[in-house]
């Protein structure tokens, strides 16, 4: 136990800013997979892995001499693609089966794309340079990488492009019907095997854009894909499915918890403790919901 | 007709079975020495694995065009049985099992990584077979009295400790101040350990003492409390991932530290990827092509370097020199024990007393290699930003000066 952060209030600010851009990113990657959780009820273990794959595509643009920034707009159209090859080759046979079905499915993905993309680009761990520089804030006591400022935005941008294109859009709307009722929307003309492939492929390209800023802002490998899926999926518990605000808040409430319990436990328990708090909540949420079962009692 | 088939070709089946034993249960066939070695070629530490293999291979076609091995009056040649360990433990320990009690080796060479080695000494020393490793440093490879485990390198408690030491030096003999970032894994502790000897040993203060998960690749936090404790050296060791999250969070946040020492810079590839803002890293290396150690094969490091890198494209990294001196041990042994008699080779071995391009190599009882100090070079770059690592500490072999203490960001 640490109270370090406590001692020095500089540091509090520097674990809250820290946590707040971390944790729109998060919330970027928990978006996508609440929206194909909501409308295929397919739980997406593969999330982390589409994440990273998207980072290597932003790594290559880099490595050809392209600034990796522009990998947030390639990355997502390559990634679109990808999201809706794996619809049609995997997806759509275990869209309207048991959960754990999709679950073992995506599971499988996973391990697919780990193995592939470390065959592919190899076991080192990689990184692209923006060289975007650094903000200092209060008397340099504060330091913010313009990177993970110019992360953040771009998350916060794409996430309002989705919402507008969700309300305004035919497909958008199509998307929410099937969210609604899936058999409802098909008796009312909605192709829903296009809505589910276009979800899917959507939430892949969210996932390139994010797999990008991550490139930009930390390192990726081919086998760090899994804390991705295990901090979006806590996400989508805590705001439930189809609310964007709410997962944009518990996006950085994660992250804020994880800059805290860094500082406070220590950082070996920082992904431990995001785990940790994982088991609480469902916990709490059983609890929560037993006692309204004996209220209708 | 059909019980007439499954005779047939259960007898068929045999004959196979036992034509290829009888063909592969040697150590040695016709004038063919066989090694044997499982290594990671597909998995997270396929890139060191390959780098693993060439080294090996390297050295086998250089001792083997260079008049091979001599036993017992006759010459032998090197030849190597690989299979992959998919970087697994389990996977390399069943492995070991299979080289020795269906190939029949009787020699063995290491896998790449602490942990991997770990899994295949049990074996091997189950066995008898004596086995030169040259990618497993860990402390705790040499402490369970392991009787045929020999490793060309030196151990793992040893990467860091010299950066301690050097730090003091340079504070006129008195005690500093470190902060420590180390990975959770068997190897990043051990050099943790040894920080922490050199630091009781020297009478200095640690004050940070952080431990990074396996999946971090965000060290912000522990850059906050460097910048707010101000320590005289930060040490950092997490494999090649802690090596890049470090300098690109270091720069970023514009950690001013005067001493950074780390693990891992030339497996990173720090200056390539990072250029001028890994420059003053201090980094502790097995081997660096400028040490003047010779042998009749290599002749040195600098004629190593291209050699390999004629062969195979790229600069050797050390993990490629020291594999390929674990075949030089082994040639040595051969001679001197004049037998393929697994106990002799062995006691051959133990009394190893050589020099090669790598480095000097006699064994201490548990099989790590005590003659060969660490060393560490500083990342160097020139104002066309082009990087270079120059070996710094220890003196003897320095080809540069040390740049102490590294110039705050605010004057880069």
């Amino acid at each position: 136990m640490d109270f370090m952060v406590f001692q020095y209030p500089m540091i509090s600010v520097q674990a809250c800013l820290d946590g707040i851009l971390l944790g729109i990113l998060f919330a970027l990657i928990a978006y996508g997979m609440a929206l194909q959780w909501g409308v295929m009820n397919i739980i997406n273990i593969a999330q982390g892995d589409l994440v990273i794959l998207g980072g290597y595509i932003a790594y290559f643009m880099y490595l050809y001499g392209i600034h990796p920034a522009w990998g947030v707009i390639v990355s997502p159209i390559i990634m679109y693609f990808v999201g809706i090859a794996i619809y049609k080759l995997v997806i759509n046979k275990v869209v309207d089966r048991d959960l754990f079905i999709s679950i073992l499915a995506t599971f499988g993905i996973s391990i697919l794309f780990m193995q592939l993309m470390n065959f592919a680009f190899g076991a080192d761990v990689v990184l692209a340079n923006s060289d975007y520089g650094t903000t200092m804030l209060f008397n340099s006591n504060v330091v913010l990488p313009n990177s993970k400022i110019f992360s953040a935005f771009i998350s916060i941008l794409f996430a309002i492009c989705l919402v507008i294109y969700m309300k305004k859009s035919r497909l958008g709307r199509a998307i929410r019907a099937t969210a609604q009722n899936a058999r409802a929307a098909k008796i009312l003309g909605v192709d829903t095997e296009k809505v589910y492939a276009a979800t899917f492929g959507i939430n892949a390209a969210l996932c390139g854009v994010a797999g990008a800023l991550i490139s930009i802002t930390f390192t990726i490998h081919p086998y760090m894909g899994l804390p991705y899926t295990i901090r979006s999926f806590m996400i989508v518990i805590v705001a439930g499915l189809g609310n964007l605000p709410g997962v944009a808040m518990s996006g950085m409430g994660l992250g804020v918890f994880e800059e805290f319990a860094d500082y406070i436990l220590g950082t070996e328990f920082r992904i431990g403790s995001v785990f940790l708090l994982l088991v609480l909540i469902l916990v709490y949420r059983r609890f929560k919901l037993s006692r309204k079962r004996e209220y209708l009692k | 007709m059909k019980i007439k088939k499954i005779i047939i070709s259960f007898i068929s089946a045999a004959i196979i079975l036992l034509s290829t034993s009888v063909v592969s249960f040697a150590k040695v066939v016709g004038d063919k020495i066989i090694l044997g070695a499982a290594i990671s070629l597909t998995g997270k530490y396929s890139s060191n694995g390959v780098h693993t293999q060439n080294g090996y291979n390297m050295a086998v076609d250089r001792i083997n065009s260079m008049g091979g091995v001599k036993v017992g009056g006759k010459t032998y040649k090197f030849d190597i049985i690989y299979y992959d360990d998919e970087s697994n433990p389990k996977r390399a320990a069943q492995l070991a099992e299979r080289l020795i009690s269906q190939d029949g080796v009787e020699f063995m060479l290491g896998p790449y990584s602490s942990g991997l080695t770990k899994a295949i000494a049990p074996v091997t020393e189950k066995y008898g077979v004596p086995m030169v490793e040259a990618n497993g440093a860990s402390r705790s490879l040499f402490t369970k009295g392991y009787k045929y485990l020999f490793a060309v390198l030196a151990p793992a408690n040893l990467y860091l400790d010299v950066a301690i030491d050097l730090a003091v030096e340079k504070n006129n003999g008195k005690p500093v101040t470190v902060a420590m970032a180390f990975e959770q894994d068997a190897f990043s502790q051990d050099v943790r350990l040894g920080v922490l000897d050199a630091i009781k040993r020297t009478g200095s203060k640690k004050v940070i003492d952080d431990k990074l998960p396996k999946e971090l690749n965000d060290m912000a936090a522990t850059l906050v409390k460097v910048k707010q404790m101000k320590p005289d050296v930060l040490v950092v060791s997490g494999h090649t991932k802690g090596a890049l999250t470090a300098i690109r969070q270091i720069s970023e946040m514009k950690v001013d530290v005067p001493m950074l020492a780390m693990t891992h810079c030339d497996a990173a590839k720090l200056s390539k990827q990072h250029g001028k803002n890994s420059q003053y890293a201090l980094c502790a290396s097995q081997w660096h092509k400028t040490l003047t150690y010779k042998d009749n094969f290599f002749k040195d490091g600098m004629t190593y370097d291209a050699d390999f890198t004629k062969e195979f494209g790229y600069a050797p990294p050390y993990q490629a020199a020291e594999s390929s001196a674990a075949l030089l041990v082994f040639k040595d042994a051969f001679e001197r024990a004049n037998s393929f008699d697994q106990k002799k080779v062995r006691d051959a071995l133990a009394a190893t007393n050589m020099q090669t391009f790598y480095g000097n190599i006699k064994f201490a009882e548990g099989g790590q290699n005590v003659d060969k100090p660490m060393v560490l070079f500083q990342v160097m770059c020139d104002d066309g930003g082009k990087c270079e690592n120059k070996v710094v500490a220890p003196t003897k072999w320095a080809s540069a000066k040390l740049i102490h203490p590294i110039p705050s960001w605010s004057k880069r």
